[in-house]
């Protein structure tokens, strides 16, 4: 038996009896984050293909929305700050090692190019969008002319917000079930998978549903095969990193990760899409919404979970 | 220069004064304490063995901590010091996350604080507050690249540890035993 106390009191309750640093700020920006990395991956993949009419929902009408998305995670990200004065030391220095160092000057890039997006769209979508001032009209001829660049940065740029949100966790050794590389690429694929379903979710056209729901089926094909992997990886490490598995193999976390995140969050949504591709009748909706549901929950559970998790010594 | 710390948990009687004077030097608020005792009891009774440990940040070769800060507030001073620089800290709590040890904690004014091993003491040629306090006289502070430093003489005569080596943080508290 062992038993190992702080005697001299240590009374700092966000970190004893385990760290609790970061609260619903973090994965709900992370959701935000992946979910507009996401539509604008999209968005510019069916442009640069040339089917921008086909896919109106992914390339025009789904990127209106992101703007909103990403100033909302920027304002959670904010109000998780403790030193709020001080944000902008953000941007004084570009620190290569650091995580929260890549994901502010990502943010920096790709959210005004979710506005000029946005902006660029605006007049299909609402057609009695009216750009009160001619230095605006000039703005958006300018951009529409580096359109195809303004795509092509919106690709890399949404790929790289989109594994960064898993990064910003798989970079902390100290915290066993966060320290694995797998999170990145599973966070960039539920994003995507979200952003699918957000095109869904605003789609009228079938074709466009169709196409979107195969996506969806086989990024929830991908994610699944990452979480098994996550869990291969686990259970072969060390210690801590079994100790790490087992919060969902048995322990606290065990029924909401599997209800929600597997069983609500990609295994439901993925019958329904199949059972709707092959000529069911499902409202389209039903899936999307789980899919998005599905992923709030994965990173919801994914922070709070890894901060129990801990060296032992 | 490398500044390290030993602690002999031998000695040790785990009678926190060395957090005391720390709180007090520092000035750390209400509730809050940059190094703390740990007790660890080992078997069943009577067959019982008992380590006490003054724990503390570790100002480790390769900080977690200093490599996941945004803002570069998180830094090696000289010595390898590890010193959060108050007005640079943006309170995101990546340095608190990235710890193995715990060893940090958000100051009620928003940014992260933690042990200095007393740098504004060692500047004036003092010894950190929890080592000149010490009243068993367990804990040993210096240079390593000194060979004559008390740390250094310890370490050589003794045998000893650090905790989670196998974080590969290279942590600079050692504990003899």
């Amino acid at each position: 038996m062992r038993e190992e106390i702080i005697v001299s009191g240590r009374m700092n309750p966000n970190i004893d009896p385990f760290l609790h640093i970061w609260h619903w700020q973090i994965p709900l920006y992370l959701f935000l984050g992946g979910l507009a990395a996401g539509i604008l991956f999209f968005a510019a993949l069916f442009y640069l293909r040339g089917k921008e009419n086909e896919y109106r929902a992914a390339v025009k009408i789904a990127p209106m929305i992101v703007p909103v998305l990403l100033v909302l995670g920027l304002f959670a990200l904010f109000l998780d700050l403790k030193h709020k004065a001080y944000f902008w030391q953000l941007y004084t220095v570009i620190r290569l090692q650091s995580p929260m160092g890549w994901g502010a000057w990502t943010l920096m890039i790709i959210t005004p190019l979710a506005f000029i997006w946005a902006a660029l769209h605006i007049k299909e979508v609402f057609p009695k969008w009216d750009w009160k001032y001619q230095w605006l009209k000039d703005l958006e001829m300018f951009f529409q002319k580096y359109k195809k660049v303004i795509a092509w940065l919106i690709a890399i740029y949404s790929v790289i917000l989109g594994v960064y949100t898993g990064i910003l966790f798989s970079a902390f050794n100290a915290r066993p079930l966060w320290n694995t590389s797998i999170l990145g690429p599973l966070f960039l694929v539920s994003g995507l998978s979200t952003g699918a379903a957000t095109a869904i979710l605003f789609s009228k056209n079938h074709e466009e549903r169709k196409t979107f729901a195969r996506i969806d089926l086989l990024l929830i094909a991908i994610e699944l095969f990452l979480i098994v992997h996550m869990f291969m990886g686990f259970l072969a490490s060390t210690q801590v990193q079994i100790d790490a598995a087992n919060l969902f193999l048995g322990g606290p976390y065990t029924a909401p990760f599997w209800m929600l995140v597997v069983g609500m969050g990609l295994i439901l949504p993925a019958i329904l899409e199949a059972l709707e591709l092959i000529k069911f009748k499902i409202p389209v909706y039903i899936p999307a919404i789980l899919v998005l549901f599905g992923g709030i929950m994965l990173r919801f559970i994914i922070a709070y979970a890894g901060q129990m998790s801990r060296w032992l010594y | 220069m490398r500044y390290a710390m030993a602690i002999d948990t031998r000695k040790c009687v785990g009678c926190s004064d060395c957090v005391v004077a720390c709180q007090t030097e520092n000035n750390v608020p209400i509730g809050y304490c940059r190094d703390w005792v740990v007790e660890v009891t080992d078997g069943t009774y009577p067959a019982l063995e008992l380590e006490l440990r003054s724990e503390r940040c570790n100002h480790c070769d390769n900080s977690p901590c200093v490599r996941c800060c945004p803002t570069g507030a998180s830094h090696y001073e000289k010595g390898g010091v590890v010193i959060v620089t108050h007005n640079k800290c943006i309170g995101c709590g990546a340095c608190i996350s990235s710890c193995p040890y715990d060893a940090r904690y958000t100051h009620p004014d928003g940014y992260v604080d933690k042990c200095t091993f007393c740098l504004h003491r060692l500047e004036k040629g003092l010894l950190p507050a929890c080592v000149s306090t010490c009243p068993t006289k367990c804990m040993y502070f210096g240079d390593l690249d000194d060979p004559k430093s008390p740390v250094s003489v310890v370490l050589k005569n003794r045998k000893h540890k650090t905790l989670i080596p196998e974080a590969g943080t290279k942590p600079q508290l050692y504990f003899l035993i």
